[in-house]
């Protein structure tokens, strides 16, 4: 098993080159990050040009890449235009923990990062949390009443609900919950942002913005799991050791619980080990709805000003997070259920 | 479960059972299943009348009559003559939902072809042939998994859709970006796919009727064409199915977002972009376009349900 994940986690070292590479050429094709400063007044072409070769934008392509992985404190480049290179860079790389500098916010990405990341983190959770809950507990119900008319109902809503884009249910959301309660003078819900800027920042008022976000990306979610899980509880449920334990006499309620949902979730474990990674990146649409301030914004707006080295990163911490989540889930996976052998 | 099955197609059903003593093609006994779910009939009704209201719209209006732009008639709620009203430069939404639904069931169709020739080749080729071929392929199919589609898609999306310019596709005049979102869907969604026929393929290779045609020295060519593919075809066709609708859906988040279709083609998807900030003022700015997307989509995975229950030998029905 020990020798199983190392050769898993070595295995997953040039899968991230490659994804790195992939997104680094993507980007360079996207054309100069500093094209706006061409219409500024303030700025003239020496200064542009000078600006654009002192970060590094002037060197051959892999010469780039390699900068990025190993720094450039070693390579001298010629910021005075007389063709002698004479001036040392001033990063450290990737390697030795130093991520660059955004060029839209002029600081060490790795602030920017951690700026972002813990809203992030708290949406994302919340989200993930409530699929869980809410979608297994449905999915449950829904199989223990096979064909029933609250069955059919949840069949029809999950159906209903992951064949909706996100920013459709967010839409919905908002329009009920806010703007018609809002109308009906009612107590509504805060659509904009984390806190309100004149508000006190307390725990209470990011409890109650938190509720149409994690409710918009949840929906989807929920849907999906109860789908998923009433499968995989019906199957078990017509399984013949469950029919051994209900002619023993077994309660009810023993069965379904710790005979039945036992190993019924265990093929959930993938498909919470494909969501996990979404913590990290964040939810694009509904942070953008929502001006939520996370990694899922942070992305599309240095998308919209093509900031490499906040882009490379964001990449990279996602797919770091894939790779990670899908070996736990297979470590998982062998964990409880001892018929899995990995070599 | 079966009988408002049976009473849509009486005729059908009928006409299946009378020759079931004779026939028992694959293909007639994957119709017949499908034909008895409930759900799957009902989608495909769905997807016909959503067809006939885009082609059949098409010859009762013109498109330069849904990008004509009207400040003075902006914002209008829906009249009898302009049904889903206007949007906020005083488009008619009506003609934009036709032509624009055109572009988004085609986005659909033709990424999907894509992805589908490009997941069966890769898994295909990687499954047959093994070695560093297999290697090879299956990392980069695991390098495109491991950044989320839509991640992946931005990013494509902002370098490939910068300049919009105007291109002529079967008569009609079309922003480039509907190719480029096409091309982009279609080479990005093949490779849960390709992850499928690859394991498919690796398990029918072991099997009796492979090695019986190899023993007979059928090439590879054949071997492939002949005997692999056909017992591919079900998971093919539920992906492709499913698959239409998840790139209806991919196309308007793109388009939310800014970075899809550019104007002034309509999309279902870029028909919403704007709305964002008047959903209470302007709902029917939204609410076509949304329940055009969900009706699609939804019948679309009704059909893929009762295509999967169709073709799979081991469901009894």
């Amino acid at each position: 098993m020990t020798r199983y994940i190392i050769r898993r986690l070595l295995q997953a070292i040039p899968l991230l080159i490659v994804v790195n590479i992939m997104v680094f050429g993507i980007l360079k094709l996207a054309g100069d990050p500093f094209a706006y400063l061409a219409t500024d007044p303030n700025v003239s072409e020496a200064d542009r040009a000078r600006f654009r070769r002192s970060l590094g934008l002037d060197d051959p392509l892999p010469l780039q890449f390699v900068h990025w992985y190993i720094g450039d404190d070693w390579y001298q480049r010629d910021l005075d235009f007389d063709d002698v290179p004479e001036t040392y860079g001033e990063r450290l790389g990737f390697l030795r923990g130093d991520l660059g500098e955004s060029i839209r916010y002029r600081r060490p990405v790795s602030e920017v990062v951690a700026e972002f990341m813990p809203n992030t983190l708290i949406l994302g959770t919340s989200a993930l949390l409530m699929t869980i809950v809410l979608g297994t507990a449905l999915g449950i119900f829904s199989a223990l009443r096979q064909y029933s008319f609250a069955d059919n109902l949840i069949t029809g809503l999950s159906f209903l609900t992951f064949s909706m884009p996100i920013f459709l249910v967010a839409l919905l959301g908002v329009l009920f919950f806010s703007l018609t309660l809002r109308g009906l003078g009612l107590p509504y819900l805060p659509t904009g942002g984390m806190y309100d800027p004149r508000g006190d920042r307390s725990i209470d008022e990011l409890l109650v913005r938190l509720i149409l976000p994690t409710f918009s990306i949840a929906a989807i979610g929920i849907a999906r799991y109860a789908r998923f899980v009433r499968a995989s509880m019906l199957e078990v449920i017509n399984s013949d050791y469950v029919r051994t334990a209900r002619s023993k006499g077994l309660a009810e309620r023993r069965i379904n619980f710790l005979h039945a949902f036992k190993n019924a979730s265990i093929p959930l474990i993938t498909l919470i080990a494909i969501d996990i990674p979404f913590i990290f990146s964040g939810a694009v649409v509904t942070e953008t709805i929502f001006s939520w301030p996370g990694m899922g914004r942070l992305f599309i707006e240095s998308l919209g000003v093509l900031d490499p080295p906040i882009l490379l990163t964001f990449t990279l911490i996602t797919a770091v997070a894939v790779i990670f989540f899908q070996l736990f889930a297979d470590i998982v996976y062998a964990w409880v259920d001892p018929r899995i052998r990995y070599r | 479960m079966t009988n408002v099955a049976q009473k849509l197609n009486v005729g059908q059903v009928a006409r299946l059972q009378a020759e079931e003593a004779q026939s028992f093609s694959p293909f007639r006994v994957a119709l017949r299943r499908f034909l008895k779910h409930r759900m799957a009939v009902v989608g495909t009704i769905i997807i016909t009348f959503i067809l006939l209201f885009v082609i059949g719209g098409a010859f009762f209006t013109t498109e330069t009559q849904g990008n004509k732009t009207n400040i003075m008639n902006k914002e209008k709620a829906p009249t009898s003559e302009s049904p889903f009203g206007t949007d906020l430069v005083g488009r008619d939404v009506f003609t934009r939902m036709i032509w624009g639904g055109q572009i988004s069931i085609a986005i659909g169709i033709v990424s999907v072809v894509i992805s589908i020739s490009v997941g069966t080749l890769v898994g295909v080729v990687s499954g047959y042939f093994g070695g560093w071929v297999d290697s090879l392929l299956s990392r980069i199919t695991e390098a495109l998994l491991a950044i989320p589609v839509l991640i992946l898609l931005l990013v494509l999306s902002t370098v490939l859709s910068q300049s919009s310019v105007k291109t002529t596709i079967l008569g009609r005049e079309l922003s480039s970006t509907v190719v480029i979102i096409i091309l982009l869907i279609g080479f990005t969604s093949w490779m849960t796919l390709a992850r499928i026929v690859r394991a498919q393929v690796l398990s029918l290779k072991e099997q009796e009727f492979v090695m019986a045609a190899r023993a007979i020295g059928v090439t590879d060519q054949h071997m492939i064409l002949q005997h692999l593919l056909p017992n591919l075809i079900a998971p093919i066709v539920v992906t492709a199915t499913l698959g239409i609708g998840t790139a209806i859906i991919t196309e308007a988040y793109l388009s939310f977002l800014g970075f899809g279709v550019q104007p002034p083609t309509a999309t279902w998807g870029n028909i919403l972009t704007g709305a964002q900030d008047k959903i209470d003022r302007v709902w029917w700015l939204w609410a076509a376009p949304g329940f055009f997307i969900v009706l699609t989509v939804l019948a679309i995975n009704f059909i893929g349900d009762g295509l999967r229950d169709a073709l799979d030998p081991r469901s009894i029905r």
